[in-house]
């Protein structure tokens, strides 16, 4: 029981520190290549920046929630 | 770092860390979380209007990460969702022409706090007391072994013979919810309850996941797993709403939502697998000091006249 829960803690660990090296990755990608051109439609053009606003935080989630799933699998999978 | 369309500067850190927490409260208690979120978009320096829209755009992506892992265990019902989120948006619109109204009056704020802290109070109390009387009078009537599966979808509540008696109100049309195991019930009340949830969604901010969940569960005589589920599913639909319009008045920088959605995407997970080692009445149970947060802040900023 302990050892279970050992290696479900180390995984997680795991997990996280991958997930994060990711999303550092991402935030470079978001904030410089989105950053300006969202402002510019923000400030333009409020109806479509409202629908991609909408578009981006959903796509954004789905990845994630696939992401972590499958860091989960991967991780658990080859710990066992 | 910088974001140009609120023109705020924010730590990234910070922006995950809280995320993170709103996270897990989310997945495990099926709210929203903009009890914090919003005042903590406010000590960060971003002005009411952006942190209110922001958080909006936030709990979408949260809830659609911690949705589809309670989909993914059986614990959303889809048709509930559906229907329940047409009377909240109504409501919602419903609440705005209230705040609306009281701005024009002049005591928008004096009024909403006053609100804010009977409804949280109230919530609060009921909550302990159900909770408590229904963990007591089960005590000994299952084994403690680990919840699985379809097992604990069905769970007793200390409330139990008045939901079964607002169940047993036949007013046409009626609809039957199979996922959460109810054979008919009044659509007018699922669309009431939404559509109280909405009121105080668009009267008090946020999702008011707060007070749907409770009224799914003590009102409807849903599951307290499926009404988590559910609830998150249905403020997919409704906070998708209030994002749009909150973006088109220019009330959404949706980059800081962005970077916290990273934290909160995660701890959504988190949150969401933890509801399998907790029955209905514990979740309930630990569900009760989240209003309380509310009240402690709407006291602070009346006290001190400090908006965080």
């Amino acid at each position: 029981m302990k050892k279970e829960a050992i290696k479900t803690v180390r995984a997680f660990a795991i997990e996280l520190v991958i997930y994060a090296l990711l999303v550092i990755a991402y935030f470079f990608l978001v904030l410089h290549l989105l950053g300006q051109w969202l402002y510019q439609i923000e400030v333009h053009h409020r109806y479509l920046y409202a629908g991609l606003a909408i578009l981006l935080i959903v796509g954004q989630a789905v990845l994630l929630e696939s992401l972590t799933t499958f860091l989960i699998r991967l991780i658990r999978g080859r710990s066992e | 770092m910088f974001f140009p369309i609120s023109g705020a500067q924010i730590s990234p850190v910070y922006l995950v860390t809280i995320g993170f927490l709103i996270g897990i409260l989310g997945g495990f208690f099926g709210v929203g979380g903009s009890f914090i979120a919003g005042p903590a978009l406010r000590l960060a320096g971003l002005d009411w209007n952006f942190a209110v829209g922001t958080d909006l755009a936030h709990i979408v992506g949260k809830s659609v990460v911690a949705a589809r892992r309670h989909r993914a265990m059986g614990n959303v019902d889809l048709r509930l969702g559906l229907v329940m989120a047409v009377g909240t948006i109504g409501g919602a619109e419903v609440g705005a022409q209230a705040i609306q109204m009281l701005k024009r009056a002049g005591n928008v704020n004096f009024v909403v706090s006053i609100v804010s802290i009977v409804v949280y109070l109230s919530i609060s109390t009921f909550m302990i007391w159900e909770s408590r009387k229904t963990l007591s009078s089960s005590k000994g009537r299952s084994p403690r072994s680990p919840a699985k599966g379809a097992k604990i979808k069905k769970d007793h509540s200390a409330f139990g013979p008045v939901t079964r008696a607002i169940q047993r109100v036949k007013i046409w049309p009626m609809i039957s919810l199979p996922a959460s195991g109810i054979k008919a019930i009044s659509l007018w009340l699922i669309l009431l309850v939404a559509f109280v949830g909405g009121v105080f969604s668009g009267f008090l901010g946020g999702g008011a996941g707060y007070i749907r969940m409770p009224s799914m569960v003590y009102v409807l005589g849903i599951p307290t797993h499926l009404a988590v589920g559910t609830d998150l599913f249905e403020i997919i639909i409704s906070a998708s709403y209030g994002t749009f319009s909150h973006a088109v008045k220019g009330n959404v920088d949706i980059l800081i939502a962005l970077v916290m959605h990273t934290g909160a995407a995660i701890g959504a997970q988190i949150g969401a697998i933890s509801t399998q080692y907790f029955a209905g009445p514990k979740i309930r149970l630990a569900f009760v000091p989240l209003p309380l947060i509310g009240v402690v802040i709407v006291i602070y900023t009346m006290i001190s006249g400090h908006k965080f």
